[in-house]
C-alpha cells in the first residue's frame, strides 16, 4: 500500500521551465498497432517543438501512459494525468469508447484533450477538441464524389459499433436527400416499431471472417451496374472481406470500394493487394505533393533514426491521416496557448474558440472552429498496390461538423 | 466474539482487522486531512483503492470456486460484468436529461433512434429493483449453465473452457448494438448515484467504504462457510470428487449453491466497480478478464483466504504503477512476475509466506523436509 500512496508522489515535480503534456494511447493491446504510431509521432512532434524553443519559452515534457486497450484504464490513466501530473494539455484516444470513457474525468477536472481520429461526431464537449475527420469531412465527401461519377446505388456496410452505426445512419439520410431511392441503398434496414429507420448497412462483428454471404449479397446488388460499397469495417477484418470480394470476380472498376478506416499507417500490417484500385478518403495522404509534407516525412524519419524510445518501430513506417492530426493538435494547441498568453484550460480554450487559431501542417492549412473541430482539406485516394494512395480529388477547406443526423432533408 | 469464530487461526482474525483499519483509515484521511499534509490521500487514489476493493471481492469469489471448490471457472468476469451492467442501467437513468442530447433517454439510445425506453429498461429507475438484479441476473446465469453442465457432469478443463466460451458469447450479444445495451461503448458519463452527485468527494468515499464492507463481509461468509458442514463437503469435492459421491452426496447440488453463490458475490463487486470506474463495456466480459482474475488468485495464493485479496490489489496496484512509469514496458514486468511465481510460488504469495514461516520461523516440529510438509500441512488445513 506504501507503494500506492508512494506513486503518486514522485510524479508532482515539475521543473519550472516545463511544461508537462499527457499521452494517452494504448501502447499495448488489441489498439497499440494503430495508436502507437500515434505516441510515437507526438514525442517527434514535442522534440521538434522544444527544438525551436518550445512553448511560451517552456519546453514541453511529455508524460506517456499506456491505456493498455482497457477502457476503464483509460479513465483512470486521464485522471491520474490530471490531478497528479496536472498535465496542461493531453493529446490521446483512438476508440470512441476510449473518448467516452475519459469525456466525464476531463469534464470534472476542466482538463483539455485533443483527439486525432475520425469519429462519428454526435459529441461535443466543452473539454475535447477534435481534430478529427467528422462525418462531414470523410463519408459526406465521399458520397458525393461517387454521386459525381455516377453511381446511383450505394451498399452500407460496416463493423457493429457506433462509429459505423452513425455513419452509414447519416448517410441514409444523406443519400435520400440526394435522390437515391430506398432500394438503391443496400445492406439492409433496420425500424422500430412506428417504422421509422434506425440502423441502415450490413454490419458483422469485430474481427469478423466470414463474408461469403455478404459478398454474395453486394454481387447481387451490384449486377445491374453504378452500384458501390461504402466500407467502414474496422481493422483486420477487412482482409478477408476483400479476400472474398476479389475471389468473387468483382473489381473496383464494376463496384468500387470506398474505405473510411484504412489509412497507409494500416497497410503495414495489411496486404493492400486486394485493394488496388479501391478509394479511401481522409484529410490527408503520404502522397501530397507538398513541400510542408515531405519536410514533415523527412524530419519524422530522421527523428525515427535517432530517437531512443525503447521498443520503437524504425523501418517502413509510413504517416497517415490520423498521425498528421495528432501532429496538428499539437501545433494548434501550441499556437492558441501563445495567442492566450497562458496554460490555462479555460484560457487556451477560449483562444481556440476564437476562430483565428491555424496551423499550415502536412495536410494543407487546418483551422480551428468555434465548434471544437478544425476545418481542414479533404482528399480522395486511389489504393495502390504499395499500400500508398494515388490522390484523385481534392477539396479544400471543408467545415467540421459534429452534429449531421436529422439534418438532411428527404426529396 | 461469536462473529469472529470462523477465523479458526490468529493470522486471518489479523488479516480481517488489518483490511477493516484500512477501510477506515483511508477515507477518514481523504475527508479529514488537507491536501497539503503529507497523510493525504487523493480522490484519485481513494477511486482507484476503491477499484482494487472491489477486484478483490471479484477475486475472493472465484477462489471459492477453484481454491476450495476445484472448480476453475474462466468466465468470472461474466458475472462481474452482468452485476455491473444492471446497476449500470440505473446509474444511466438517473442522468435524466443531462445527457448529450437533454432526453430523458440514455444517449446511446437517442443516438439509434430510441423513441421510448424498452420496457424491460423501465424498472431501473428503482435503486433497489436495480440491486436486486445486480444478484438475480448473475445468480440466474450461473444457475442455469451450472444445472447444466453440472448435471452432465462436465468437470475439470471441459468446464473451464465452456465458461469462457460462455463469456465470450455473452461479450459478442452485449457488442451488439440492437441488444440496448449501448454496445461497444456500453454505459459511461454517470451523474447521480442514490441521488448524490457521483462526481463529489464524500461520494467517493461512501462508494470506497461500500467496497469495503463488501470485501469484509465476503470475506468473513468464505471463512464462516468454511467452518461448517457444507465448506467441508466442498473441499472433499475439490480433493476426490468421485469419493464424495459414493458416499451419498449430491455433488452436483453443492457445485451448484457455491458456483451461484460466487456468481452473485461477482455481480455485487461489479455493481460498486461501476460507478467507481465510470464505465462499463463488453471489454469487462472479454476472456481475457477472465484470466485476469485467476491469475490475481494464482498470484495471491489459491485455495487460501488472504491471498485472492493480495493478488488482486498488488496485480493491478503493479498495472496502476507501471502503466504510468514504464509504458513500454509493463506488460514485460508483469509477465515475468507472472512466470516467477509459477516456477518458484506455486501456492502464491500467501504460501510462499507459509513456507518461509514454517522454515525458518517454527522449525520446532523437528527439522528435515518431512516434518516441514508435516507442519505445512497443519498451517494450510
Amino acid at each position: 500500500m506504501a507503494v500506492g500512496l508512494a506513486s503518486g508522489i514522485s510524479a508532482v515535480s515539475a521543473a519550472d521551465d516545463t511544461v508537462k503534456v499527457g499521452v494517452l494511447h494504448s501502447l499495448s493491446g488489441t489498439m497499440a498497432i494503430s495508436e502507437t504510431s500515434l505516441r510515437d509521432v507526438l514525442l517527434f512532434t514535442f522534440d521538434e517543438i522544444n527544438a525551436a524553443g518550445g512553448v511560451l519559452g517552456k519546453k514541453i515534457e511529455p508524460v506517456v501512459v499506456d491505456g493498455a486497450s482497457d477502457w476503464p484504464l483509460f479513465a483512470e490513466k486521464a485522471e491520474q494525468l490530471l490531478v497528479q501530473d496536472k498535465a496542461a494539455v493531453t493529446f490521446g484516444c483512438w476508440t470512441s469508447v476510449s473518448r467516452k470513457s475519459v469525456l466525464p474525468v476531463f469534464e470534472k477536472y476542466n482538463g483539455l484533450l485533443f483527439y486525432p481520429v475520425q469519429y462519428e461526431g454526435e459529441e461535443m464537449s466543452k473539454n475535447i477538441f477534435y481534430t478529427a475527420e467528422a462525418v462531414g469531412q470523410q463519408a459526406i465527401p465521399a458520397v458525393d464524389f461517387l454521386l459525381e461519377e455516377g453511381y446511383k446505388k450505394f451498399y452500407l456496410i460496416g463493423t457493429d459499433y457506433v462509429y459505423p452505426q452513425t455513419t452509414n445512419i447519416v448517410l441514409f439520410e444523406y443519400l435520400l436527400s440526394k435522390g437515391i431511392s430506398v432500394e438503391n441503398i443496400g445492406g439492409g434496414l433496420r425500424k422500430d416499431s412506428e417504422g421509422k429507420v434506425i440502423s441502415a448497412g450490413n454490419y458483422t462483428p469485430f474481427g469478423h471472417a466470414d463474408f461469403q454471404q455478404i459478398v454474395a449479397d453486394i454481387k447481387k446488388f451490384s449486377a445491374s451496374g453504378e452500384a458501390c460499397v461504402i466500407n467502414t469495417i474496422n481493422g483486420d477484418a477487412n482482409v478477408p472481406f476483400f479476400k472474398e470480394f476479389a475471389s468473387s470476380g468483382l473489381t473496383s472498376d464494376d463496384c468500387p470500394v470506398v474505405s473510411f478506416s484504412l489509412s497507409e499507417d494500416e497497410f503495414r500490417a495489411l496486404p493492400a493487394k486486394d485493394l488496388v484500385g479501391h478509394l479511401g478518403c481522409w484529410t490527408y495522404f503520404m502522397s501530397i505533393e507538398s513541400a510542408a509534407n515531405k519536410k514533415f516525412i523527412a524530419d519524422f524519419n530522421t527523428w525515427l533514426g535517432k530517437t531512443d524510445v525503447p521498443g520503437i518501430v524504425k523501418e517502413n513506417r509510413v504517416t497517415c491521416s490520423p498521425m498528421v492530426l495528432s501532429y496538428d493538435g499539437v501545433y494548434i494547441w501550441k499556437a492558441a496557448v501563445e495567442k492566450a498568453g497562458s496554460f490555462d484550460v479555460d484560457k487556451v480554450r477560449e483562444a481556440l474558440l476564437s476562430g483565428d487559431v491555424s496551423f499550415d501542417g502536412p495536410g494543407g492549412t487546418v483551422t480551428a472552429q468555434k465548434n471544437h473541430h478544425l476545418t481542414k482539406t479533404v482528399y480522395i485516394g486511389e489504393t495502390l498496390e504499395t499500400g500508398q494512395f494515388s490522390i484523385i480529388k481534392t477539396l479544400p477547406d471543408v467545415y467540421g461538423e459534429p452534429f449531421l443526423k436529422g439534418t438532411f432533408e428527404k426529396k | 466474539m461469536g462473529v469472529l469464530k470462523p477465523f479458526e487461526k490468529r493470522s486471518e482474525l489479523a488479516v480481517f482487522l488489518l483490511l477493516a483499519a484500512v477501510v477506515i483509515v483511508l477515507p477518514c484521511l481523504n475527508g479529514m486531512t488537507g491536501e497539503e499534509s503529507g497523510w493525504h490521500v487523493s480522490n484519485f487514489k481513494l477511486g482507484v483503492w476503491g477499484k482494487y476493493l472491489c477486484f478483490a471481492v471479484v477475486a475472493m469469489s472465484l477462489n471459492m470456486l477453484w481454491g476450495y471448490t476445484g472448480l476453475l471457472c474462466l468466465g468470472q468476469c461474466l458475472f462481474f460484468a452482468l452485476g455491473g451492467y444492471a446497476f449500470g442501467m440505473y446509474l444511466m437513468l438517473m442522468i435524466g436529461d443531462l445527457g448529450a442530447y437533454k432526453s430523458e433517454l440514455p444517449d446511446f439510445m437517442v443516438f439509434l433512434g430510441y423513441e421510448q425506453l424498452p420496457t424491460h429498461w423501465k424498472p431501473f429507475y428503482s435503486p433497489w429493483f436495480a440491486i436486486l438484479m445486480v444478484m438475480v441476473v448473475p445468480g440466474l446465469v450461473a444457475f442455469i449453465f451450472g444445472f447444466l453442465a453440472f448435471r452432465s457432469r462436465i468437470k475439470g478443463v471441459y468446464f473451464s473452457i465452456l465458461t469462457q466460451a460462455l463469456t465470450y458469447a455473452a461479450a459478442l450479444l452485449f457488442f451488439r448494438n440492437d441488444t440496448t445495451f449501448g454496445g461497444n461503448n456500453g454505459f459511461t458519463d454517470f451523474k447521480f448515484i442514490l441521488g448524490a452527485d457521483i462526481r463529489e468527494p464524500s461520494t467517493g468515499r461512501w462508494l470506497f467504504v461500500a467496497s469495503g464492507i463488501l470485501l469484509l463481509t465476503v470475506y468473513w461468509f468464505i471463512a464462516w462457510l468454511l467452518t461448517t458442514k457444507f465448506g467441508k463437503v466442498q473441499e472433499a469435492i475439490r480433493d476426490s470428487e468421485n469419493r464424495v459421491r459414493f458416499s451419498g452426496y449430491s455433488t452436483t447440488h453443492f457445485k451448484l449453491f457455491i458456483f451461484v453463490v460466487s456468481a452473485i458475490i461477482a455481480g455485487l463487486a461489479g455493481a460498486l466497480y461501476v460507478p467507481q470506474a465510470g464505465i462499463i463495456n463488453p471489454g469487462e466480459m472479454w476472456p481475457t478478464k477472465g484470466l485476469d482474475i485467476v491469475v490475481w488468485v494464482a498470484v495471491g495464493g489459491r485455495g487460501t483466504k488472504a491471498g485472492p485479496i493480495i493478488g488482486a490489489v498488488l496485480v493491478n496496484l503493479l498495472k496502476s504503477y507501471t502503466t504510468r512509469e514504464f509504458p513500454e514496458y509493463w506488460l514485460l514486468i508483469l509477465g515475468c512476475l507472472f512466470v516467477l511465481v509459477v516456477i518458484f510460488m506455486p501456492d502464491g504469495i500467501v504460501g510462499l509466506c507459509k513456507r518461509t514461516w514454517v522454515r525458518f520461523v517454527r522449525p520446532k516440529a523437528g527439522s528435515g523436509p518431512a516434518a516441514e510438509e508435516k507442519a505445512l500441512a497443519t498451517e494450510s488445513s
